[in-house]
């Protein structure tokens, strides 16, 4: 009795068993191969992006006239992170932002609300029922508040940080972290010249109700932002997602009570 | 042949890009600067050996009627762990080549060296084939791409060379440079000069015009 893999391979290479054997027996160890190289190398990759965002976020700092010379006054050298109930809009002290994966709890029953089709402007179907967002105070005033983004584009889920002034009513930066979108169309939202369009936009009404629009052919009112050419579906995106989240269902109620309450 | 030759003679003998025309897609996307051209000739380098390597160690075993999505099956695996490496270790360079790491499934460069090469060689021909055609491929990119980044942005790996206009110096770059037109006007003049060097690269005319046909008309 021969080596059955022996037998195997002294099959001819015509034969269909064999034919069979071999292209599973390929597909196989390249399955292998693949997936352990991605498990492996996972770690680092997603050291590399949480880096890169960070940068960004650093970047859109760096951006806002004053805000470095503004935190070197008050001592800080980061932005101070905490958790929101996006329910009630009450800070969630002692509750701890790091690792806190917006897009993961979005997926877990538990710690997500589904949302309305009515509701659901950005397209994500569930919405996490915390979130952390990153402020500036100055003697108990708040100075600027960043509150991270997320909704279905054009072909991926684009993820932003959007700053607002202490009027609560003004944009002072869009940072977009992360998309998928067409190259060359709707990637460039990610461009510095398309950002640069976002601060000094109004982005809330006086009474709280968001109002900022992307529009095609030029912004002529002060809540208007131009759309991108040929990227239609990914500009309205962005204005829904920023609806939403400015909305009842995202940061409202938080917005509200800092409106009414300070910090 | 031996193993030296097989590892040099592709490098301008026998270049896969300015003789074979093999793998022109890439050459011309990924050689706006030095830095892209050297990741990208790393890479391919790597896959068109290893891929050869492999396809030659089980050539015995393919069968006829499946070996070209076998050998693709091989360098699509290759080329998926080559592209989670450049993510995890050189992130930056990853963003810049884009999907041209995956388009290495694609090229034909390195099907081509499976098919017409690994597939009827021994394991160590092959590997010397596999990674002279990939040094071949490399020398190329990076005369392109030092030519095009040297020209269109007046810097080397990103560091300052020609001092531009910009920077208070005498430069005007080329922004023609910069686009993918100016790679095929490299690569062509490159193909001409290897050419009139090494005229028996030069292809016979497939025809040619009589003389004087027009006035034989009249």
């Amino acid at each position: 009795m021969a080596n059955p893999i022996r037998a195997f391979l002294n099959r001819p290479n015509d034969d269909t068993a064999k034919t069979f054997g071999v292209a599973i027996g390929v597909a196989l160890v390249s399955a292998l191969v693949v997936s352990t190289a991605s498990v492996l190398l996972k770690p680092i990759q997603d050291a590399n992006i949480a880096a890169e965002q960070a940068a960004r976020m650093e970047a859109m700092l760096d951006q806002l006239p004053g805000m470095r010379d503004l935190m070197m006054e008050t001592g800080v050298d980061a932005l101070e992170t905490r958790m929101v109930d996006l329910a009630t809009g009450a800070f969630l002290p002692g509750t701890d932002a790091a690792g806190f994966d917006m897009l993961a709890a979005a997926q877990d029953p538990e710690t997500s609300v589904a949302l309305t089709t009515e509701q659901d402007l950005a397209s994500i179907k569930r919405r996490p029922t915390m979130a952390p967002v990153y402020l500036l105070q100055k003697d108990g005033d708040l100075m600027l508040l960043v509150l991270p983004v997320h909704g279905t584009g054009y072909a991926s889920t684009i993820r932003a940080m959007l700053a607002l002034e202490a009027d609560l009513q003004t944009v002072a930066a869009l940072t977009v972290l992360e998309q998928g979108e067409t190259p060359g169309l709707g990637a460039r939202i990610m461009e510095p010249d398309w950002q640069a369009q976002w601060p000094g936009t109004l982005a809330l009404a006086e009474d709280g109700t968001p109002v900022v629009e992307v529009v095609k052919g030029g912004a002529t009112e002060a809540w208007q932002v131009d759309g991108l050419t040929g990227a239609t579906r990914t500009s309205n995106a962005i204005q829904f997602l920023l609806q939403f989240w400015l909305g009842p269902d995202g940061y409202g109620p938080m917005l509200d009570r800092l409106r009414a309450e300070g910090l | 042949m031996k193993l030296t030759e097989r590892l040099t003679d592709p490098l301008i003998r026998n270049n896969p890009i300015t003789l074979q025309i093999l793998g022109i897609c890439s050459a011309l996307a990924v050689t706006t600067s030095l830095s892209t051209a050297l990741t990208m000739s790393v890479a391919l380098t790597v896959v068109l050996g290893a891929s050869s390597i492999i396809i030659s160690t089980i050539r015995a075993h393919i069968p006829g009627s499946i070996r070209l999505i076998v050998q693709i099956t091989i360098i699509a695996a290759l080329v998926i762990v080559i592209d989670e490496i450049l993510q995890a270790f050189a992130y930056e360079t990853s963003k810049q080549l884009s999907i041209f790491v995956g388009l290495i499934v694609t090229n034909c460069l390195v099907l081509g060296r499976a098919e017409a090469f690994a597939m009827h060689n021994p394991p160590l021909p092959s590997l010397a084939d596999g990674i002279g055609n990939g040094l071949g491929y490399s020398l190329i990119l990076i005369v392109v791409g030092t030519l095009r980044e040297l020209l269109g942005k007046g810097t080397l790996l990103g560091q300052p060379i020609l001092p531009t206009v910009e920077t208070g110096g005498w430069f005007e770059p080329l922004g023609l440079m910069s686009l993918a037109p100016s790679a095929f006007f490299i690569l062509g003049l490159l193909v001409w000069a290897i050419r009139s060097r090494w005229t028996d690269q030069s292809e016979a005319v497939e025809y040619r015009l009589k003389p004087d046909a027009g006035r034989a008309a009249r």
